[in-house]
């Protein structure tokens, strides 16, 4: 079974269903779909199968493959997932059936808004498809160049569903969507190809003595101190704006207002994952010494956009672009973990990352069901929907409960990690982002007043409620958030051992716990 | 020790409640028509587990009774290390039979009163659900599990107070109860994250200690951080018991049904803060300061509540100023140490009863009034309302301090052990507990007269009656408690069974009511009624409310509280959101926007040219391959 290549079947099997789609009839739409669901989960009961055998006390990476690529640069085409990795994978392949169910008719997918002309069903679930496996690719890479490959195929399908399938403003958004992503991928291919020479150095000189950009060798290379600077920057403004953080976060509330909810989550929920993922495996591993020094600035702009995006949260007149902003503030906890440099604000990154995207999975997918009713995602357009359609309105409830990180809810545990974990090192971090919380609990409660509290409003008088199709696309998710709020440790002990090496790399231990009451700064333990 | 037999089983304590809220919420309409019934089940059934465990608890040696149950592992990362883990004490096991009982009473009286509501269902959900999450919070054995069901009331409340959403008072109340309380859990959070940071642990056993001399951490820590994490744990507690400067939310939280009110915004949940304060006791005993802060607190919160009880001509919320002052009692108590602990308890769990009972009567005169609350309206209703009028009247009796019943007890030993605290700060806060009994006789006199007594002023389509007996059953058995439960809990051994667990005074507190505080509360005590009787009872209480002294006035805009959050919050608040979308969309927007046209022209062209997507893309595209190769060969070269 361990010579299996999982993680390439993995990968090409979604990029094959997607070519198989395009030899169905176009009119024969339920067949496209059903067959790309199909596809979806079968590719998630594998990865399940897969995960059910990683040994999370085993080697760091596992399912491990590698074959040469282009042998000339170095560059292979390898594999292999780490806990955090694994978590980030399964939440991908739990979300893409998801979404299809969510995307099903033709007003899901347009959000009910008017299209010019109909779009094509096929393309949008072949798009899918093509997405899946790209998000499969970028958390399986362990060659810094495939990552990147991987990292900038991401972009083309889904600058494709905004750009075709998106709102009146979707060629705007889609542009500026790309227009970002392209500039930090550029400097980050600049701080990857830098890589190659390094490697290619003597042993002597702090390289390997041959070229390569596979991620454990280059993680064990001594650079340079302003080189590594340099490179750390490019990786991480890259995975800044993808993450995104303040104040390079522009263009997420653009491209969720006017992209279709499924898609949404997708882009919300797993793409914007791979900057922070990308900076806890890469820009803290490749360039510890460097990432020690931006740490302060990193952690100022962390708390920045905690507060930041929740008071634009509260400030926000359209549920797609509240929900983003209140990712902006989110991304903030995740990267404020990371680079607290602690067990628990590390592990609670990474748990935050999964529970993050299911928590706004949730929100698109109920938001969706919304707008797909109420044809519009102005939070003016709503009142009452309480009383026409009370199942839309408890799941959207509990959908935005865990975004507020409510104990008992998974996202709870996750933040609290993060909280403790920063608190631990840097007090005044940590307590500032705490303010977080109330501002979480005003913009979600402010929001749900809003659309389901008070008198019903005349235009939703008779509001459907959710059908089961609807409720099987969101259910699972609420399952899930729910049972990792009470049992999140078996998810923990996937993440920990990773974290642990991670930790170990960047040469911070916990800091031990003082009853003196001066807690040291870099306190090792007695 | 761990636990064993029935209480080896505390967690069914939790899961049957929990069960029940989870059954009726996803059953849906299915369960509509025994939806009622379930709950009030579970929440009986819940009742006699704690029962059970009490008596088991009874058979064990004083030393022998903290018992613990592992259930799983919550979180382990590092050295943060959290089980959700139970714990069965004398002051738990106090707590859950308070709860279970006065919980179960409302259920059965919520019966009918909600037996008109179409989603009667689901609010017997939601009071399970309350339930099972106030238990969680008294029973956790680390602060962490203590903080689910902190926040799982803070839930329930929110549902509860918004129970009828579509009315925008309710929706709004429901919000701001929980926005104010998560003000509070931001000090709960910081005091958790130091206590991790400073003890490298966040159980009970190991920083408060297992005995009751309090040997844990936290009887090494230093001031400063002793301090600091107390004022951290008040805060949490000045959030979920309304007290000052967080008290706003409770008078607005009478929007919620009337058995909601009884239930979580008096007996038990709004008692949460007392209870971390007095299970925190090692630690705030290590700081004067703290211990202080918690006593001004409590000082202020008790006076400030009873003036807003004074002018406030709703009954729910008259009774609802009457909670945050009583509280505040509470606090003070809690505040004076191990001294005070005691007292703090007992008035809690005496407050459970004659407080409940009140609630209820009130909304048992509105099950008959048509659902006014505006006491102006009411009059004479002792004569149509008996079991009612009975029934409030002893829980009134004891909330004045009336001798030999249940607040008498309690509240008077709480003026006594702040007087015994001596120096100035004991005079002080004594003089404050003393005048607040006073004014207790006031203002629950004044609701006294103006609901039972002198004329009726009722509209003629108002036809007042008796509600059915499975209202008036719990108000009779609530009395019965407002009656004995102070006694039976300062003179039956109270303080010898929860002393094990919140630790012995340095001096015995003897009971003197004939001591010169007693004397000076039952003289204070009937002085209050006198006043009452005078302008409410003799006199002729105007339908319309007069304009009132300045004083009344502004006790009827609860102090002015309000109008502060939204000067000084609120409205800040609406500016920098507005000020911060502004800026969000042109400045930082703005010159990405400038950079964005000036690579792909202008923004115009960006939305007119559409199918010159797929050229910018590869032109892109192109561009970024170019500099691949390009940084490749210089690469190279070097």
């Amino acid at each position: 079974m361990s010579d299996f290549p999982w993680l390439s079947v993995l990968i090409a099997l979604p990029l094959v269903g997607a070519v198989l789609l395009s030899v169905i009839p176009r009119e024969r739409e339920t067949l496209v779909k059903q067959f790309a669901l199909g596809v979806s989960l079968v590719v998630a009961a594998l990865t399940g199968v897969m995960a059910a055998g990683f040994d999370p006390d085993g080697a760091r990476f596992q399912y491990d493959e590698k074959y040469w690529w282009i042998k000339e640069f170095g560059v292979h085409w390898a594999l292999g997932v780490d806990g955090v990795a694994l978590v980030l994978i399964l939440l991908s392949v739990i979300l893409v059936p998801l979404v299809m169910l969510a995307s099903w008719t033709q007003d899901d997918r347009s959000g009910g808004v008017d299209v010019p002309a109909k779009r094509s069903v096929k393309t949008y679930f072949a798009l899918l498809l093509s997405l899946e496996a790209a998000m499969i690719g970028v958390f399986a890479a362990t060659d810094v160049f495939l990552f990147y490959v991987f990292f900038e195929a991401m972009l083309i399908p889904v600058y494709f569903i905004i750009g075709y399938y998106g709102g009146a403003q979707r060629s705007y958004a889609a542009v500026k969507f790309l227009l970002y992503s392209l500039f930090g991928g550029l400097l980050m291919l600049v701080a990857v190809i830098w890589l190659y020479p390094l490697s290619s150095k003597p042993t002597s000189e702090g390289g390997l003595g041959r070229g390569t950009f596979m991620f454990d060798e280059l993680s064990r290379m001594n650079i340079d101190p302003t080189t590594a600077k340099w490179l750390f920057l490019g990786f991480f403004i890259a995975f800044a704006i993808k993450a995104p953080m303040v104040p390079v976060h522009t263009w997420l509330p653009d491209a969720a207002q006017q992209s279709p909810p499924g898609a949404l989550v997708l882009i919300v929920g797993v793409l914007d994952k791979v900057g922070t993922y990308g900076m806890l495996r890469f820009c803290l591993e490749l360039f510890p010494g460097a990432s020690k020094w931006a740490t302060p600035v990193v952690l100022g702009f962390a708390v920045l956009s905690i507060i930041y995006g929740a008071v634009l949260a509260i400030g926000q007149v359209d549920l797609k672009r509240l929900i983003a902003y209140t990712s902006v503030s989110h991304f903030g906890f995740i990267v404020l973990g990371i680079f607290a440099m602690t067990s628990q604000g590390q592990s609670g990154s990474a748990l935050y990352m999964v529970n993050h995207g299911f928590s706004t999975g949730a929100l698109f997918l109920v938001i969706g069901f919304m707008i797909v009713r109420r044809r519009s995602a102005k939070i003016s357009d709503y009142g009452g929907v309480q009383k026409a359609a009370p199942v839309l309105a408890g799941t959207f409830l509990v959908a935005g409960l865990s975004g507020l990180s409510l104990p008992g809810m998974s996202t709870f545990v996750s933040e609290f990690l993060v909280i403790v974990g920063t608190f631990d090192r840097y007090k005044w971090a940590g307590a500032l982002a705490v303010s977080g919380v109330v501002l979480a609990a005003i913009y979600i409660l402010w929001m749900y007043q809003r659309t389901m509290g008070g008198p019903k409003a005349p235009a939703v008088e008779g509001m459907k409620d959710l059908n089961a199709r609807e409720k099987w696309a969101v259910a699972p998710i609420i399952a899930i958030i729910i049972a990792m709020g009470v049992f999140p440790q078996p998810v923990l002990n996937v993440i920990n051992p990773s974290v642990k090496e991670t930790l170990v790399r960047v040469e911070k231990q916990d800091p031990a716990p003082d009853i003196t009451g001066n807690v040291a700064e870099n306190g090792a333990r007695p | 020790m761990k636990a064993e037999g029935i209480q080896a089983a505390s967690w069914l304590l939790i899961a049957l409640p929990l069960a029940g809220a989870a059954i009726l919420l996803l059953g849906g309409k299915r369960t509509d028509k025994w939806g009622h019934l379930l709950g009030v089940t579970m929440s009986v059934a819940s009742f006699a587990v704690g029962a059970a465990m009490f008596v088991q608890m009874l058979g064990y040696e004083a030393e022998e009774r903290r018992r613990t149950l592992h259930l799983w592992d919550f979180i382990d990362v590092g050295s943060f290390k959290v089980g959700m883990d139970l714990l069965v004490d004398p002051l738990s096991i106090s707590f859950v039979l308070l709860i279970t009982g006065v919980g179960s009473l409302i259920h059965i009286y919520s019966i009918g009163y909600m037996a008109e509501d179409p989603e009667r269902r689901r609010f017997f959900a939601y009071l399970n659900l309350f339930v099972a999450a106030m238990l969680l919070l008294v029973l956790g054995e680390n602060f962490l599990v203590m903080f689910l069901g902190w926040e799982g009331v803070g839930l329930a409340s929110y549902l509860l107070i918004g129970f009828w959403q579509y009315k925008p008072t309710a929706a709004t109340a429901a919000k701001k109860a929980f926005v104010v309380n998560r003000v509070g859990d931001m000090g709960l959070i910081i005091a958790i994250a130091l206590m991790f940071a400073t003890f490298g642990t966040v159980d009970y056993g190991s920083i408060l200690g297992t005995g009751a001399e309090h040997a844990g951490l936290a009887s090494k820590l230093s001031t400063g951080t002793a301090t600091a994490i107390g004022l951290l744990l008040l805060l949490g507690a000045c959030g979920k018991s309304a007290q000052l400067p967080l008290q706003s939310w409770l008078l607005d939280a009478m929007e919620g049904p009337t058995p909601v009110s009884a239930l979580i915004h008096a007996a038990t949940m709004v008692t949460a803060g007392v209870y971390l304060i007095v299970r925190s006791g090692p630690i705030f005993e290590m700081s004067d300061t703290a211990q202080l802060v918690v006593t001004i607190v409590g000082a202020a919160t008790l006076l400030f509540g009873a003036i807003i009880g004074c002018g406030k001509d709703d009954i729910k919320k008259a009774l609802a100023g009457s909670t945050m002052s009583q509280i505040g009692y509470m606090h003070l108590a809690a505040g004076l140490g191990r001294a005070g602990y005691v007292f703090a308890i007992a008035h809690l769990i005496a407050h459970g009863f004659f407080k409940a009972g009140l609630f209820l009567g009130a909304g048992s005169v509105m099950h008959g009034m048509k659902d006014d609350v505006n006491m102006r309206h009411y009059g004479a209703l002792r004569s149509v309302m008996v079991l009612t009028y009975g029934t409030f009247g002893l829980g009134y009796l004891a909330i004045i301090g009336f001798p030999g019943l249940s607040g008498w007890f309690t509240k008077d030993g709480i003026i006594e052990v702040a007087f015994d605290k001596g120096g100035t700060s004991g005079a002080i806060l004594g003089s404050c507990a003393l005048i607040g009994a006073g004014i207790t006789a006031y203002y629950m006199s004044r609701v006294m007269f103006m609901t039972f007594f002198g004329e009726k002023r009722w509209s003629e389509d108002v036809h007042p009656h008796e509600s059915p007996a499975v209202m008036t059953w719990p108000l009779i058995l609530l009395a019965v408690g407002s009656v004995f439960a102070g006694g039976f809990l300062v003179l039956g051994g109270f303080g010898d069974f929860i002393e094990p667990v919140v630790g012995a005074p340095e001096h015995a507190h003897e009971f003197k009511p004939l001591a010169v505080p007693g004397i000076a509360t039952f003289v204070l005590m009937i002085i209050g009624v006198a006043i009452a009787w005078r302008q409410y009872g003799a006199r002729k209480v105007p339908r319309e409310a007069p304009k009132g002294s300045f004083v009344t006035v502004a006790a009827r805009k609860d102090l002015y509280g309000d109008a502060l959050n939204e000067s000084l919050l609120m409205r800040p608040g609406q500016w920098l959101t507005r000020l911060a979308v502004w800026f969000d969309g042109r400045g930082v927007d703005g010159a990405v926007n400038g950079t964005a046209a000036g690579i792909g022209g202008t923004s115009g062209r960006f939305r007119r040219v559409q199918t010159g997507f797929a050229r910018s893309y590869a032109l892109s595209m192109f561009v970024g391959a170019a500099l691949v190769v390009a940084t490749l060969l210089v690469v190279n070269v070097s």
